[in-house]
């Protein structure tokens, strides 16, 4: 179907997530593009109904219900608009499919095996079962395995250039055997990824190329003493997003009703970022926190070039309601607990994460409960940002290869291209943080997970509709720009955080801030401190930050930074809580203190907890 | 917007269930179609090659490996039995006598006259798929399995550890409300599904285990119990293939929950009948819950009522599936068309529940509760 923007008067779309379905409607007045409602319902890929088809149609008849238009057909989205009904284009995004469950299989246990589950591991999966010629299971019990397992992708691996093919061979060969069924059912087809013995590659494409969707990269193991794992990594990550993650039970119906291809949720958020950072020339850092992934987005610029570089990682088992638990398994509850101004019973603290997994789509009805949810969400948001800092190493493609001492460190290779001083913005998105009740929550969360250094600007997702301004800026970019303008962005903030280890009281910064038009005015925060600062909402404000010495603001210690910023509806945080480190009294009771003191000086909540 | 999408778990007196079993590698199919099977009954079969194993013949009897062969007291291609002896050498001009035994069962395959190396390879290893539930075939997978229809009751439950058994249900507590303790277990619970109220603890499935019962169906568990019996925490939910002498099977969620009054009631209907259990679980789209299926000869009886999706009206029961009301049962006495603050002050969807229990009333999101049968 041909699109011509300047027909289009209203656009519908929506993103499947893989707890909640989100629609937007937008459309287009005397002053251009608006968003002017959204709607949203449980998503519907689990019993009894199967179908992602089901939660898009009950978020838009929210959208239709609030809106006071038709917009639905019985169960079919009325296109184009004729009169008051109806929209002209329908468009959607999905991460429906949820998390990433692999197995990962190499030759010998202790070596290609391990490898691949590094690469595995890297790319944010969760390793099931590592099978290899020598883990001691006979054929059939590894066959058995992968038929009950079900994953979502298989990495096969195996052998050294030049080495042994028939052992490979063999490797495939039980694959095709088992011929496993994904989760997502009939017609989808498994990603299988070789990276083994480039010799080897025609046998195993011969045996499974006809019954999966095989791809092969370079070998993860060229030589004993050599890995290679970014090519694998990269395979996966990208046959998450384009494979897995996208579909979900009723994909293939919902694809028939969008105008252009359903487009995987961090595909589209990562567009909107690297918008932003193009257009205003500044490093950004993007979030997406959802209920069983958290994506990150980064524009950085490659030291001593002009050359700037995006990065996206999902990782794929860190989220909200579906992966919150693992949030728990990988995190630590003491790293949960210390974000917890109150004592908790970690029994009862356990059940209840269980039970949010097991029934994604509840929502938290006391403050604690909110408290509890909010310290998940630091964790996730932090084990997402080390992963995108530990694989944002470079340009795709460009190859990183590690000596066997590195390949037992397992250290990752090549150095980050995130510099947190150079941030410019940080953008949240996601349910967690967009509808957080009150905005200086998402900014307190963001800065606790992220420890944005130097000066930098917070803002999170309006009402949660990135996704969906992502998709549309593919066939309607002026429409996604204004509204992403006008409805989406909200900044929060800047924050001043200096660098340096300090004393609690110590004289650490002092700020000067002059809005545009309005007086300057300046302070000196000592060191431990946490502060918020009213400042307006919109305009521009010149904020000159003067270290003291042994703190650096990004010029060098004790070096005076001045930066033009923009205001935000949260006001201007100054965080003199210390950076590298950043630390948490490890005492309870200090702890608590410490907590209870910076969510008053952000005014948090309602009232202490 | 009246709806609340909590997993769809069926519970039903009445339903037919397919389940395909299937052998990992190709075999023997035993059951034809239209066979009735129990849960026991061996549907496909198939022989793997039996393991290697290697006796240094040359070295044990200190003979020249040309001339091993001659050693062998049964011809290559015998059975043996383990301890049998093999090979006989005799040296020092007849005077010493030595011999080899065989390793284990198995047949004398090869041997090697330049190694000196006798192979011996034990028996051919059986793999069997079993029906796991009662029913007939309605379909043959040849060479690899059949496809089970089973009629009668089918209860999901919401999270579960183990895999697939099967035995005599056994109700062992007086009611839905009531924890399953170490003293409600006794022998005869041996090999037998064992329904409990509302928790079950880590030291009850101790005793559990050492009774030798099938399978344990609760209302709830605790986490941190969970852990000590995994060894581990559970990260993402993808069970089944633990090997821990029982399966548990949750019903309602996790710390303390009666058990549902229709689960309870359905269970108790069905106590001595013979249960097929599976505690497999996998929580994510596409998901696959624990199952317990208690099939009858001649299917289900009753109406199917599985459907409690849908719009919840006055009147509706419901359980809150959320802190500070998590697990109560009430009924639903409003349903404000307008968003209302909560204590976190978010604005959301709402509804008066009455409960079943204090007569006390309480407004919650709509989203934290879930329908269950009146």
């Amino acid at each position: 179907m041909e699109i011509i923007p300047e027909n289009i008067r209203s656009i519908l779309a929506t993103d499947c997530g893989s707890t909640t379905t989100k629609a937007v409607l937008i459309e287009k007045g005397p002053d251009g593009y608006r968003l002017v409602t959204r709607g949203e319902a449980p998503t519907t890929v689990e019993a009894p109904f199967e179908d992602v088809t089901r939660g898009v149609l009950n978020a838009v008849k929210e959208v239709e219900e609030l809106r006071g238009r038709k917009l639905l057909d019985g169960d079919r989205i009325l296109t184009p608009q004729t009169g008051e009904e109806g929209v002209d284009i329908y468009l959607s995004t999905s991460s429906a499919g949820g998390g990433l469950q692999m197995m990962v299989s190499g030759l010998v246990l202790q070596m290609t095996g391990e490898s691949a589950q590094r690469a595995a591991l890297g790319a944010g999966a969760i390793v099931m079962d590592v099978m290899a010629l020598n883990d001691g299971r006979r054929p059939y019990e590894k066959i058995k395995r992968l038929r009950q397992l079900r994953p979502d992708m298989i990495l096969l691996s195996g052998g050294t250039d030049g080495g042994d093919v028939k052992r490979v061979a063999e490797m495939a060969e039980l694959i095709a055997a088992a011929d496993p069924k994904a989760r997502l059912g009939a017609g989808y087809e498994l990603p299988v990824i070789y990276a083994g013995n480039k010799d080897a590659a025609e046998v195993v494409r011969a045996s499974l190329e006809s019954r999966t969707a095989l791809s092969v990269v370079p070998n993860l193991r060229p030589k004993l003493e050599q890995e290679n794992l970014k090519p694998a990594r990269d395979a996966i990550h990208d046959l998450f997003m384009e494979h897995v993650m996208a579909h979900a039970p009723g994909y293939k119906k919902l694809m028939t009703w969008t105008a252009v291809p359903i487009m995987p949720t961090p595909g589209a958020v990562g567009l909107i970022i690297e918008k932003v950072a193009k257009r205003d020339g500044i490093a950004v850092v993007g979030v997406d926190i959802g209920g069983a992934t958290t994506d990150v987005f980064s524009v950085f610029k490659v030291p001593d070039t002009d050359e700037t570089v995006f990065n996206r990682t999902v990782s794929a088992n860190l989220g909200m309601s579906y992966s919150v638990s693992n949030v728990m398994a990988e995190a630590g509850i003491e790293n949960i607990l210390r974000w917890v101004p109150f004592d908790v019973d970690e029994a009862d603290l356990r059940n209840r994460i269980k039970n949010k997994m097991i029934r994604p789509t509840t929502i938290p009805q006391t403050l604690d409960d909110l408290v509890i949810e909010q310290a998940l969400c630091r964790e996730a948001l932090r084990l997402s940002f080390e992963q995108h800092k530990a694989l944002a190493v470079g340009l795709k493609g460009k190859q990183q290869s590690r000596d066997i001492s590195d390949a037992l460190d397992q250290v990752a290779s090549g150095s980050s291209l995130v510099n947190l001083l150079d941030l410019g913005l940080l953008v949240g998105s996601g349910g967690v943080l967009s509808h957080a009740p009150r905005r200086a929550q998402a900014a307190l969360m963001m800065l606790d997970a992220f420890l944005p250094e130097g000066i930098t600007e917070l803002a999170v997702d309006s009402i949660f509709m990135t996704p969906q301004l992502g998709v549309l800026s593919t066939v309607h970019e002026e429409a996604a720009t204004q509204v992403f303008e006008r409805d989406c962005l909200i900044l929060l903030g800047p924050v001043v955080a200096p660098i340096g280890p300090g004393k609690l009281g110590q004289p650490c910064i002092t700020v000067e801030w002059k809005p545009e038009g309005g007086k300057s005015e300046s302070r000196a925060v000592p060191f431990g401190t946490l502060l918020l600062v009213p400042i307006p909402a919109e305009g521009a404000l010149t904020l000159t930050v003067t270290p003291e010495r042994g703190f650096d603001m990004g010029a060098g210690k004790g070096r005076a930074v001045t930066r033009t910023v923009r205001g935000g509806v949260v006001g201007l945080i100054l965080d003199t809580r210390g950076r590298q480190p950043f630390s948490i009294p490890t005492e309870a009771a200090a702890r608590i203190e410490k907590l209870r003191g910076w969510n008053r000086a952000m005014n948090m909540y309602p009232r202490e907890v | 917007m009246a709806h609340s999408y909590t997993p769809g778990l069926r519970v039903t007196d009445s339903a037919r269930v397919l389940r395909e079993r299937r052998l990992p590698l190709k075999g023997e199919v035993l059951a034809p179609i239209g066979a009735e099977v129990a849960p026991d009954t061996v549907v496909a079969r198939t022989e793997l090659p039996g393991n290697i194993q290697t006796v240094n013949l040359a070295q044990k009897l200190a003979t020249d490996p040309a001339k091993v062969a001659d050693t062998l007291v049964r011809p290559i291609g015998s059975q043996v039995r383990k301890g049998e002896i093999i090979a006989t050498a005799k040296s020092m001009f007849g005077l010493m006598k030595s011999h080899a035994e065989a390793p284990s069962d198995g047949t004398l395959e090869s041997v090697s006259t330049v190694t000196g190396q006798l192979i011996l390879r034990e028996p051919p290893i059986p793999v069997e798929v079993t029906a796991y539930v009662r029913g007939h075939v309605v379909e043959v997978i040849p060479n690899e399995g059949v496809v089970i229809e089973a009629l009668g009751a089918f209860l999901q439950g919401i999270f579960g550890v183990g895999g697939e058994t099967f035995g005599p249900l056994a109700v062992a507590v007086s009611g839905p409300e009531q924890e399953l303790l170490p003293q409600h277990l006794l022998p005869e619970h041996r090999a037998k599904v064992v329904v409990g109220g509302s928790f079950v603890s880590y030291e009850t499935l101790m005793k559990a285990r050492e009774v030798g019962v099938a399978a344990v169906v609760v209302g709830g568990f605790d986490d941190q119990d969970l852990k000590r019996l995994l060894g581990k925490d559970l990260g993402v939910a993808i069970t089944g293939g633990e090997d821990l002498g029982f399966t548990l099977v949750l019903t309602e969620g996790f710390g303390r929950i009666q058990m549902a009054q229709r689960t309870w009631t359905l269970l108790n209907a069905h106590q001595g009948e013979i249960a097929s259990v599976s505690g497999a679980t996998q929580i994510r789209a596409g998901v696959m819950r624990p199952e317990i299926l208690v099939p009858r000869p001649g299917g289900g009886s009753g109406a199917s009522t599985e459907s409690l999706e849908g719009g919840l009206d006055l009147g509706s029961m419901l359980r809150l599936i959320r802190e500070p009301y998590f697990g109560r049962i009430g009924w639903v006495t409003a349903l404000p068309p307008e968003l209302q603050a909560l204590d976190t002050e978010a604005h959301v969807r709402v509804l008066e529940v009455e409960f079943v229990d204090d007569g006390k009333r309480a407004v919650v999101p709509r989203a934290n509760v879930e329908r269950i049968a009146d």
